[in-house]
């Protein structure tokens, strides 16, 4: 497995492919609207969602502010009830402090909860480096592990696949990675499950090390908690001997009873349950029951440089639910991986270019992969303004676009734009200048000009608008001197 | 009552046809109309593509421009959304960068009294039906900014029922983005292309004569995807259908 997200093309270049994907398409457009409406109907059920919703933005927003001191906090915690606490300035740092604890053990394999922090510091491809095989045991990290491919989605990263795909994969690659598929398998997700089931069965029973991440963590008790559908994820948190736990600093709540906010937000905005099936908390270690070693790996890894921006920092606030993804109609057309990162859709589009900084094409791209329809801002459960952030960002890239020639141009020529439209006589000259050429332009393009990227794009799909013969600007004038009332 | 008409820079350049519609409409109700002159844009793509900073002398403009005025109604959800949300931000980014309350206070000046039409019909007018009559099958698309950012419910809807002759067909998928946003439509014109598309099948399904919104600059994406494809639908402002009569047509 060594497929990362490093290096991969800016937006608009990587959607170009998938959206003449109709496969691709069809299966996302299928899933992302199922999931929708179940949400829809799942929220409507609580009168109360607006207060929820304003509670869980609270909560978060005072647990920012106060971050500091509610990790030393959670260190102490967590340090009585037996654990140990790491911490990690970024991703080289975590995956360096992960590989040494699992070395310490002296196993070479591991099994892995469900976790967007492992993802986003790419720690399954650091492990294997160090000769570490990480099995992910979610249903979906599994498919998109066994098919070498990389997850486009927060909460179902197999999205892009339908059954007959993943039953293709399953019997190509299970083998290779331990028990095989079973002679014969079909396309029923009966089979497809058990096949699943009986080949991790044996990793969960062979582990000895667990690596995990958390959804939310309680300062004041040094709890933990796993949020699953599947139950697989509670077999790693128990089973082994040594868990480590790597989760961003962001997670933290005050107080076990902020989590009855949460517990209601989370499920209904990601997968539309009323209850989540498998909430598992784990505080420290036990005699006799459970991992006998617990470390927590806290990772900032651009965190507090996002915290320091006044308008990103509200990204921080994300619980990850990907409502925001399944009613997004650009990731709907064009798909998870065309982001770039951990993170894809309207949350990817604000909080990776906040994490990694937007230096690179593909960075500096993601602030624009929205039309600003503001579906996202309207379901996210703890009330992110993300279009206020993308415009926010967008800034950034514009200001900060010095050495990229596209934003040179752009910017020259938005504010020659400003000064037209600062000008009301010379726009009126410019209007009238175009209401006269109006018959020179043709409304569709010949195919082979060499047209600048704008005009062209426009032109490839769609035709131009007729122009009037006058402006209303004109119009009005005229009307003006005959005197009103025509 | 004396209103400021805010027509928009789209509206005045490429469909001052929506202008003559408002001020006709108006007019009938009663309300005496005003063009100021000195308007131009609201400085949306200026400021949506990430050049704040080039949109302030806009927000000034639009200060001294319609300080007067009681009421400036546009017939653009987007550019009204553009005053309304973005203003106080450009007013306040100015103070925390030291440069003083005056784009503060010129947002605080122009928020409460720019209204997208058909807000200023059903709220201050307090009419749904305008009288008009316009004997055309119509399907609505409420575009994102009068949906989401102006929350302008079912007002359009309103004034349409009450439309005599019409016959208003419901539009699947209404509430989905068309896919225009301004600069996002050259900035990533593969998906940009896909959305529209999708809207434009939507809006064929329901076998109507025009589609009609409320946004210019959506219906210009929507109806260049209808052209392009020699679909047998036209655009139409709902400002348009509003102001005709048996008498006249303006749409
Ligand atoms: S941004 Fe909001 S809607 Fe999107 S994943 Fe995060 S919490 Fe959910």
């Amino acid at each position: 497995m060594s497929r990362t997200f490093v290096g991969m093309p800016p937006f608009p270049t990587a959607a170009r492919s998938s959206t003449k994907d109709g496969q691709l398409r069809a299966n996302l457009t299928h899933a992302t609207h199922t999931i929708r409406d179940k949400r829809a109907k799942a929220v409507a059920e609580l009168d109360d969602w607006a207060e929820l919703r304003e509670a869980g933005k609270r909560i978060k927003d005072h647990t920012l502010r106060h971050l500091d001191h509610y990790l030393e906090q959670l260190e102490a915690s967590v340090t009585a009830a037996g654990g140990q606490v790491h911490w990690a300035a970024d991703a080289a740092e975590a995956n360096r402090i992960v590989t040494e604890l699992v070395r310490a053990t002296g196993e070479t394999e591991v099994v892995k909860v469900k976790s967007m922090a492992t993802q986003e510091i790419e720690l399954n491809e650091a492990l294997a480096k160090a000769g570490i095989s990480a099995y992910e045991t979610d249903l979906a990290e599994l498919i998109v592990q066994l098919g070498d491919d990389l997850p486009s989605h927060i909460l179902v990263p197999a999205i892009h696949k339908n059954r007959s795909e993943i039953r293709d994969i399953f019997q190509d690659a299970m083998g290779r990675w331990g028990r095989p598929a079973p002679e014969g398998l079909t396309d029923r997700p009966a089979e497809l499950a058990e096949a699943a089931r009986l080949h991790l069965r044996e990793k969960f029973l062979r582990a000895k090390v667990g690596i995990s991440g958390a959804n939310f963590m309680i300062a004041e008790t040094g709890t933990l908690v796993v949020l699953e559908s599947e139950g697989n994820g509670r077999m790693c948190l128990t089973l082994p001997e040594t868990l480590i736990s790597v989760v961003g600093i962001e997670k933290v709540l005050p107080r076990w009873q902020d989590l009855e906010v949460f517990l209601q937000l989370l499920p209904r905005s990601s997968t539309a349950e009323r209850m989540n099936p498998y909430t598992s908390t784990w505080t420290g270690t036990s005699d006799g029951d459970g991992p006998q070693r617990f470390h927590l790996v806290l990772v900032d890894n651009g965190r507090t440089d996002t915290l320091a921006d006044t308008v990103g920092r509200q990204a921080l606030r994300c619980i990850r639910c990907s409502a925001c993804l399944n009613v997004c109609p650009v990731y709907e057309r064009a798909g998870g991986h065309a982001y770039g990162s951990a993170y894809p859709g309207p949350i990817g589009a604000i909080l990776t270019p906040q994490l990694r900084g937007v230096e690179s094409e593909l960075d500096a791209s993601l602030p624009y992969a929205s039309s600003l329809c503001g579906a996202c801002y309207e379901v996210c459960p703890v009330a992110i303004d993300i279009p206020e952030v993308l415009v926010h960002l967008r800034e950034r890239v514009a200001e900060g676009g010095g050495h990229r020639d596209g934003h040179r141009v752009e910017g020259a020529v938005m504010r020659a734009t400003t000064w037209l439209f600062d000008h009301p006589a010379a726009l009126g000259a410019v209007e009238r200048a175009a209401g006269a050429m109006r018959g020179l332009v043709p409304r569709r393009l010949p195919e082979k000009l060499p047209l600048p990227g704008p005009a062209k794009a426009w032109n490839d799909s769609r035709d131009l608008p007729e122009l009037p013969e006058e402006s209303f600007r004109d119009w009005w004038k005229k009307r003006e001197q005959r005197g009103s009332g025509e | 009552m004396r209103v400021a008409l805010f027509l928009t820079c789209v509206n005045d350049a490429v469909h001052p046809r929506t202008g003559r519609a408002v001020v006709a409409l108006l007019e009938r109700l009663g309300v005496e109309v005003d063009f100021p002159a000195g308007q131009t844009c609201c400085g949306q793509p200026q400021f949506n593509t990430g050049y704040r900073r080039a949109t302030e002398p806009l927000v000034r403009r639009m200060d001294e421009v319609f300080r007067d005025y009681e009421y400036v109604v546009s017939p653009s959800g987007s550019c009204a959304a553009m005053v309304r949300d973005n203003y106080p931000r450009i007013g306040a980014k100015a103070m925390a960068e030291g440069r003083g309350s005056a784009l503060a206070d010129a947002a605080g000046r122009l928020v409460p009294r720019v209204l997208e039409l058909t807000e200023f019909l059903v709220d201050v007018l307090g009419v749904e039906d305008v009288g008009a009559y316009y004997p055309h099958s119509v399907t609505y698309h409420p575009s994102c900014h009068g949906l989401r950012m102006l929350r302008l419910g079912d007002r359009p809807l309103r004034l349409l029922r009450r439309v005599k002759g019409i016959d208003l067909r419901e539009l699947p998928g209404a509430e989905e983005c068309c896919g225009f946003g301004g600069t996002f439509s050259v900035k990533n014109p593969d998906v940009s292309a896909a959305m529209g598309a999708d809207k434009a099948r939507n809006a064929l399904s329901t076998g109507a004569e025009a589609l009609c919104g409320a946004d210019n600059s959506c219906l210009l994406h929507i109806g260049g995807t209808l052209r392009r494809a020699d679909a047998p639908m036209r655009t139409v402002h709902l400002a348009e259908i509003l102001a005709s009569t048996e008498q006249e047509v303006y749409a």
